[in-house]
């Protein structure tokens, strides 16, 4: 095997992104989840301006909507299929940092 | 693929409130908290430069979609779409389809197997030290100018949306950038692309849906845009005959040859801030799906952008003319001034934001991954304990970002040596991908002949544009058309030379191409397929073969 392959494979036995990484779902999830609801209740309160402008379509209320099912998606997505957290590798228990 | 620079109307200011604001600080904070939150991960130099080869495939593959997708690309592809029509879609359909398809079928193995942590140090492993210096130093150059400039484009169109001045836009996105990246790493910077992907989505679908609405549907629109620009301006092919005249100043052989094979297969094979995002995948399926995966997005992407640029073409007829104050940059602003309310509007106002972060993160995220490991660590400072290469990587990308922050002050004063800069840089991708396309595919390519290929090629490409086109030797009728016969010169220059200089100097050791050449594969790399991998939808071939039948079925309605 060649050096590079060595050095990335020791670096990979070592790493602590699979083991640590927190899980990306959660923040689309939240983010959306939360810009959702903001907008669907800004299209519940719509203003007749709002509505001319936009042309006659309640478009924070549709997307917000949207956004709302897209958000609760990837929290069930996550909360139905989590990640499988691999087991920890040597360097893990030798602590930190090494 | 190559941003220029962009100036905007007044005029365009957006009549945003407390809601919008509030949606804007929202995602600032979440910005900053996956840095924080992805920093217990960052161990190990891999981690901080490619999250340590294990994320799953939808995540590197919707990265990788969305470190092409930045701001600039955005406004510039509305922008295509106002001024050229439906062509636009050329640089999506057979502009990015065909390459990125190629990227995950073909050439992912030699780049994933071979373990090689940047597109430049597999250069240092098939050819030697000199290819690999030359495409470090000027990838790490022109990363740093791209993220300057992307930079620079965000202040003005902060500036004329939302009336900030261009030093605070410039310095505020400067830092949040500078603070994810140098504590999270790729990691961070892959989370965030991955979330502004789906608010950009979020941003121009309703802006698309509204556009198209307000000048009475597709219909209504290739009406008026008929009786407006002509046939052409609505069909992809229409005048693309050679010899024919046609806005886009390209015939089909130059569009296909140039743009849909040259110019697209250099971007997105061996552009390092796109190839990272693979390169960090979990296993070699994953990294081979992560192309794949972006290809689906991609191939739809463009009716956000397109759509746009034709409604504000109707909307604004004299847009881009010397009868306007509107640019053709100002398409998607100028739509988001028109129709969208607050709310909404603040979800846009935050997707351009994020592009423009994201496209300047994408790029500062592989600049400290070369500079480290492929300059300071191989030429610099040898063999220290990996912890030091880590704390030097953090310490590059804050020095990184202040040079791209000082990069986009030095832009606003001198825009016209940026946008030169730009276009000279542009022509280095061009033979990269020639010199790929032998070395991974023909043994006997020797080790010189890899330096002197992208020096040839280069050379070429400059000396076409620069004095054949520029100085009226040949006429071509635009720049764009002359971008893509350059690509072609430089790609046919590149390929000669490394042929010539082959046959007079030694090959590399066959031992020492083990998994870098087709024909042969890298030592270990026969581990088992991951479980679930061997589903019919996670099949690569399926996958890249699917993409392209659907972009060439894309092509059939605008092609009669």
């Amino acid at each position: 095997m060649s050096d590079l392959h060595k050095e990335v494979s020791e670096l990979e036995g070592r790493s602590a992104t699979a083991a640590r990484l927190f899980d990306i779902r959660l923040i689309i999830g939240g983010l959306f989840t939360l810009y959702g609801v903001i907008v669907t209740v800004a299209g519940i309160f719509v203003s007749d301006a709002d509505m001319k402008k936009a042309e006659d379509v309640n478009i924070n209320l549709w997307t917000g909507l949207a956004m709302l099912a897209l958000g609760l998606f990837f929290l069930g997505w996550m909360k139905l299929r989590p990640v499988e957290i691999p087991p920890p590798s040597a360097a893990d228990a030798a602590g930190p940092e090494k | 693929m190559q941003s220029p620079t962009y100036y905007l109307a007044e005029g365009l200011r957006l009549p945003t409130n407390g809601l919008d604001y509030t949606i804007l600080a929202i995602y600032f904070i979440v910005v900053l908290g996956i840095g924080f939150a992805a920093r217990a991960s960052v161990k190990t130099s891999l981690d901080f430069f490619l999250s340590g080869r294990s994320l799953p495939a939808w995540v590197t593959g919707l990265a990788f979609v969305a470190a092409n997708l930045g701001a600039t690309e955005i406004l510039g592809m509305a922008a295509t779409g106002a001024q050229y029509g439906v062509a636009v879609v050329h640089w999506y359909w057979i502009g990015a389809i065909p390459a990125m398809v190629f990227l995950g079928l073909v050439m992912m193995p030699f780049y994933y197997g071979s373990k090689v942590r940047s597109v430049p140090e597999f250069l240092l492993q098939r050819f030697d030290k000199s290819a690999h210096l030359l495409s470090s130093v000027l990838f790490a150059f022109a990363a740093i100018l791209i993220a300057g400039v992307n930079l620079y484009a965000l202040s003005i169109v902060v500036e004329a949306l939302l009336g900030w001045p261009q030093w605070v836009s410039i310095v505020v996105a400067g830092f949040f950038v500078l603070a994810y990246i140098t504590v999270g790493g790729l990691s961070s910077a892959i989370y965030n692309e991955v979330l502004q992907f789906f608010v950009i989505l979020a941003a121009l679908i309703p802006l698309t849906v509204l556009g198209l609405k307000r000048v009475g549907g597709w219909d209504g629109l290739s009406d008026s845009l008929t009786a407006s620009k002509g046939e052409n301006f609505l069909s992809a092919w229409g005048g693309t005959g050679i010899g024919d005249a046609n806005p886009l100043g390209a015939n089909w052989l130059t569009i296909i040859l140039g743009l849909g094979f040259v110019l697209s297969f250099g971007y997105w094979t061996t552009n390092f801030a796109e190839v990272q995002r693979a390169l960090s995948a979990k296993n070699l399926s994953a990294a081979k799906r992560t192309p794949l995966i972006a290809a689906f997005p991609k191939i739809f992407i463009v009716f956000l952008v397109m759509i746009p640029g034709l409604v504000a073409a109707v909307i604004v007829p004299k847009i881009g003319t010397a009868g306007s104050d509107l640019t053709y940059n100002d398409a998607i602003p100028l739509l988001m001034q028109e129709l969208l309310p607050n709310g909404v509007l603040g979800i846009a106002v935050t997707g351009l934001m994020a592009a423009f972060m994201a496209g300047m993160a994408a790029n500062v995220s592989s600049f400290n991954t070369v500079f480290t490991t492929d300059i300071w660590q191989k030429y610099v400072v040898k063999d220290r304990e990996d912890v030091y290469y880590l704390r030097f990587g953090r310490l590059i990308t804050a020095i990184g970002v202040l040079a791209s922050i000082g990069t986009a002050f030095i832009a606003a004063s001198f825009s016209n040596i940026m946008s030169y800069l730009q276009t000279l840089f542009s022509f280095f991708n061009v033979p990269m991908f020639v010199v790929f396309i032998i070395g991974m595919f023909w043994k006997r390519a020797s080790m010189k002949s890899g330096a002197w290929g992208l020096v040839a090629g280069t050379t070429a490409a400059m000396v076409n544009y620069f004095w054949i086109y520029k100085q009226g030797v040949i006429d071509i009728p635009s720049d764009q058309g002359a971008n893509f016969v350059s690509a072609i010169v430089g790609f046919v220059a590149g390929a000669v030379v490394m042929v010539a200089v082959t046959l007079f100097t030694a090959p590399k050791p066959e031992a020492e191409l083990a998994g870098l050449v087709y024909g042969t594969t890298s030592p270990g790399m026969a581990e088992p397929p991951a479980e679930g991998d061997d589903a019919w939808y996670r099949k690569p071939a399926l996958l890249g073969w699917g993409a392209i039948v659907i972009a060439a079925a894309c092509y059939i309605p605008y092609s009669f």
